[in-house]
């Protein structure tokens, strides 16, 4: 064993600790593993696991599934209304956040959200109609990511709503993403009373055309850049976008008073986006989105692509599993709550916005945005714990985006569903708190954990994908 | 319920630092609801709406708005002032919580130590194998403590490592010191030049001990599980350790340890020791072999130590008793016939068997070498009986015997009450992840059952022997005088303790 033998000897125990205390009193030197079985104590997870562990097949697969998500360029070049930019949306069709969910089965926000689709689009009169509609079958329900698209909290996108487009610049795909429309009563909580229809309208006729104005005078906008200057300004870009919006609104602002639209349009767009400050949270969304495309489909890669909660459950793609989502329930959230609400006014886990944390942002660059850890009382030690911790579930570095607290480390990305089981340790989720029933709005905002038991089950899908 | 409001002019927060302390205000004593913003007027509409204040307060997005909900005024007007103090700024955090958890998977200890060559993986049998496959995919050469693994898994696992050019100690392998370094339970043993490889835990450790008394030192001892020489599994592990001792420089002699072999594996085993131009000694435990020429066959252990010694090139000095002083014969009461061993080290019980069967008295067991020497009840000895307590029988729930010492003691006391009884033979096994003070424990059990014994009119002789080393951390001194105290009769090796044992019983007695 010439690999073994006449040198000193590291030693890596896995079980009790006796074994490396007695190594080490022997003069040796041992590193103990904290060790738990994987995948709800179901074996042959734990076997589906040791067989994907440093294999050849699966770290060249990872590997080009990271080298793409690190080469795509998001480019926001564009602003429409849904049919017309979002393939298949040409029909009655709703998108919706998270993994397929039946309207019988959605979460109360979801429902209240779609409701308020039904009413802006004019396919009902009234909210008893809309309900009947949609449970006519009538109307098409799917998942945004099955369009490429992606939606915070309920995340509705009906055929008439202006979506953003984001082109990658390498690979050529698109992303799209609803309209932020501020907070309070708004649909993607699931209000659909007369301000929230109003304004939605209003985001039709006049903040799209706008802001498709300005784009184009600015003939598209790069957002890694701006992105990785609002990590330096405080965001992490998911949950904190008051500098993002920032930026954004200094880059668009001139282009739109340059463009032709009127003075009183530019006035009330600005305003509108000047008084929110999540508004750049959808378009950090796509530009997560392209990013993440760019790394599905290679055959054999444990990269997760998509994170998404649609209130009832949490789903998970892989880049090496196709189109398939793995899903276990939505957990409950560890948050903050507003004045007069509390963990039992909350629904379960909601909206696409994981997108970000999928991305390496968010939660992943918590270091970034030390504020956000107050959602759970944390610190800011804890904010620079909880990013380096997600280095250890991550393939690597995105140095595109770098985090000054920790020496402008670039942020954890890619998240490898493998190192998930075998570490226990779960990607952590920045996201707003929605009330569990339709139209009541956020009502805190906090911190969550992702499922491992959709972890387990991609790892078993992949193992079963594997060549002997 | 009183409310009571506070506006802090021209003083700014962050709007989550504000929701944290009116998330603190609400949970304190008489306290109903707390709000606490940047009074903007979408701000102030919130908490109208939550019912906090009925109208806007004279106050402006700059200002910040404290309102508190209570039950009386001292508890409203305390948590206000608590209020107003949260918004001090804080210190620094003190005691950095940036520190990582510890590795929790072998590739993150891996990033942790990353010339790490051998993972020693102890978790339980259904895991077992899958924490062994990661390692060996990692590059790492593994030694498997658990046991209860499947022998499909067994092959696979060897197989994978040999395609790997990587060393599968194990599953159930106890036993090992690599590069000096003891792993699982092994012993403080000099370095020196004899190599040894095992399928057995505790053969393993009496070998390398008895080097160690006789002066001589070890270069490697691999441990190879207690299957590797079925047939199944072909004794892959035992033939890549001859083969990595045969050609390591530091090896001038192999010694190699198992019960007896499946025959074929056994005669490979032998050819392969033959082809090798350094002396190897094999002792199958009591299995017969051929003699080849380079190639010699001990019966015991302690012949197998001897044997290897006699053919090493760096021998220090050594006191180790060539021959044991004569013992005084116990006077036995009538009726007291039978040698009973309770063993905690599985190989001293099966050399124990051998030992009373090469005797002409085969000795009954709960690990017999023959189905007809069965006991009927493990629980209950009949006749010489030898036992090995690591069994899984008796450690169904409860640690191994050299761990946890509660099952010889209780077996101990009742053998002493059985009138039967002449001798207990006993291990005791120092090193490293044994009890810290076996000796200790086993020496006030000696002392108990002399005593059950005596009040019956009767004597019982204590034979057994200790298996370490003086570099041992339970102090091989101190282990030794807590038995002779105790009035054991102590033997430099389990061989001759049995053989000491078997001659304290004359033939005609038993």
């Amino acid at each position: 064993m010439s690999s073994l033998f006449g040198k000193s000897l590291g030693v890596i125990t896995v079980g009790p600790s006796l074994f490396a205390d007695g190594i080490r009193a022997a003069g040796g030197t041992a590193v103990a593993v904290d060790c738990a079985p994987p995948g709800d104590g179901d074996a042959s997870v734990a076997t589906d696991l040791s067989r994907l562990v440093n294999h050849p097949a699966t770290e060249a697969a990872n590997r080009t599934a990271f080298e793409r998500y690190l080469a795509s360029r998001p480019v926001l070049d564009g602003i429409a209304p849904a049919r017309d930019g979002v393939p298949g949306m040409d029909e009655q069709r709703i998108l919706h956040a998270g993994p397929p969910v039946a309207w019988d089965e959605m979460c109360g926000p979801m429902r209240g959200a779609v409701i308020g689709a039904i009413l802006y689009e004019g396919w009902a009169g009234d909210a008893a109609a809309a309900e009947t509609l949609a449970g006519s079958g009538a109307v098409a329900f799917a998942p945004c990511h099955h369009h490429h698209a992606v939606g915070p909290m309920a995340g509705i996108i009906s055929p008439s709503m202006p979506v953003w487009r984001v082109t990658d610049g390498i690979s050529g795909g698109t992303s799209f993403c609803s309209l932020n429309e501020g907070l309070g009563r708004v649909l993607r909580f699931g209000a659909y009373d007369a301000e929230v229809l109003d304004r939605l309208t209003w985001m039709g006729e006049t903040l799209a055309p706008v802001l498709a104005a300005g784009l184009a005078k600015l003939g598209g906008l790069d957002l890694l850049p701006l992105m990785a200057q609002a990590l330096h300004m405080g965001d992490e870009v998911h949950n904190r976008n008051a500098a993002a919006t920032s930026l954004f609104l200094r880059r668009i602002a001139p282009a739109i008073l340059e463009s032709d639209v009127t003075r009183a349009h530019a006035t009330e767009v600005i305003a509108f986006i000047a008084g929110n400050d999540h508004f750049f949270l959808n378009i950090s969304m796509a530009a997560c989105k392209a990013m993440t495309s760019a790394a599905q489909g290679v055959a054999g890669s444990s990269m997760v692509t998509v994170m998404a909660r649609n209130g009832v459950a949490f789903g998970i793609r892989v880049s090496g599993t196709g189109d398939r989502w793995f899903t276990r329930p939505a957990p409950p959230i560890d948050g903050l709550f507003f004045p007069g609400y509390s963990a039992d006014d909350a629904a379960a886990d909601l909206g696409d916005s994981a997108i970000t944390e999928t991305a390496g942002i968010g939660g992943f660059a918590m270091a970034a945005a030390p504020a956000i850890v107050q959602f759970v009382g944390g610190t800011p030690a804890d904010a620079l714990r909880n990013t380096r911790e997600m280095g250890l579930i991550t393939l690597g570095p995105n140095s595109a985006l770098t985090l000054p607290a920790l020496g402008f480390a670039g942020t954890p990305a890619g998240i490898d569903a493998r190192a998930v089981l075998d570490t226990r340790i779960a990607p952590i989720i920045n996201t707003g708190i929605a009330h569990k029933d339709p139209g009541v709005g956020q009502i805190g905002a906090g911190i969550t954990r992702a499922p491992i038991g959709c972890f387990a089950d991609a790892i078993s899908a992949l193992a079963a994908g594997l060549e002997e | 319920m009183l409310t009571a409001t506070r506006i802090i002019r021209n003083f700014y927060r962050d709007s989550i630092t504000l929701l944290q302390i009116a998330t603190t205000l609400t949970k304190r004593d008489g306290i109903a609801q707390a709000g606490a913003v940047m009074a903007s007027d979408a701000n102030i509409a919130l908490m109208i709406d939550a019912g906090l204040i009925d109208s806007a307060p004279d106050a402006g997005p700059n200002d910040l708005l404290i309102i508190v909900q209570g039950s009386d005024e001292e508890a409203v007007e305390t948590a206000l002032q608590a209020a107003e103090n949260a918004l001090e700024p804080a210190p620094e955090a003190v005691g950095s919580a940036a520190a990582l958890p510890a590795p929790r998977s072998i590739t993150m200890a891996l990033g942790v130590m990353p010339d790490a060559a051998l993972a020693l993986i102890a978790t339980p049998g259904d895991y077992a194998a899958a924490e062994a496959r990661k390692a060996l995919n990692l590059g790492l050469h593994v030694m498997l403590f658990s046991d209860n693994v499947e022998l499909a898994d067994e092959i696979a696992l060897k197989r994978l490592a040999g395609e790997r050019g990587l060393m599968m100690m194990g599953p159930d392998c106890g036993t090992a010191i690599i590069n000096g370094v003891p792993l699982g339970f092994a012993n403080a043993v000099r370095r020196g030049d004899i190599g040894l490889v095992a399928a057995s835990g505790t053969g393993l450790q009496q070998v390398s001990c008895l080097i160690h008394a006789m002066g001589a030192g070890v270069s490697q001892a691999i441990g190879v599980g207690g299957r590797d020489l079925k047939s199944e599994v072909g004794g892959v592990t035992m033939r890549q350790g001859l083969a990595a001792l045969a050609s390591d420089p530091e090896t001038n002699v192999i010694v190699l340890i198992s019960k007896p072999p499946a025959p074929e594996i056994a005669e490979r085993l032998v050819a392969a020791a033959g082809r090798i131009d350094k002396p190897v000694v094999i002792n199958f435990l009591g299995g017969a072999i051929s003699d080849l020429p380079g190639v010699s066959v001990a019966n015991t252990l302690e012949d197998a130590a001897r044997i290897a010694v006699g053919l090493t090139k760096t021998t220090a000095d050594s006191d180790f008793p060539v021959a044991d002083a004569s013992l005084t014969q116990p006077r036995f009461a009538d009726g007291q016939r039978f040698i009973r061993g309770l063993y905690t080290g599985g190989t001293f019980s099966y050399e124990a068997l051998t030992l009373f069967d090469a005797a002409g008295r085969p000795a009954y067991s709960n690990v017999p070498l023959r189905d007809s020497q069965k006991l009927a009840d493990a629980w209950h000895s009949q006749d010489h009986t030898i036992l090995d307590l690591g069994e899984d029988l008796f450690t169904r729930g409860r640690s191994h015997p050299m761990i946890d010492p509660r099952l010889r003691q209780d077996r101990v006391l009742q053998e002493a009450a059985d009138g039967q009884v002449a001798v207990i033979l006993f291990d005791v096994v120092l090193g490293y992840g044994a009890h810290p003070d076996p000796a200790g424990v086993m020496a006030a059990s000696i002392t108990e059952a002399r005593g059950i014994a005596e009040r019956d009119g009767r004597t019982i002789a204590f034979v057994g022997s200790l298996c370490g080393t003086g570099d041992d951390p339970q102090d091989l001194g101190a282990q030794h005088a807590k038995l002779r105290d105790a009035g054991a009769v102590l033997l430099p090796s389990n061989a001759r303790a049995v053989k000491t044992a078997l001659a304290l019983i004359p033939e005609a007695r038993s």
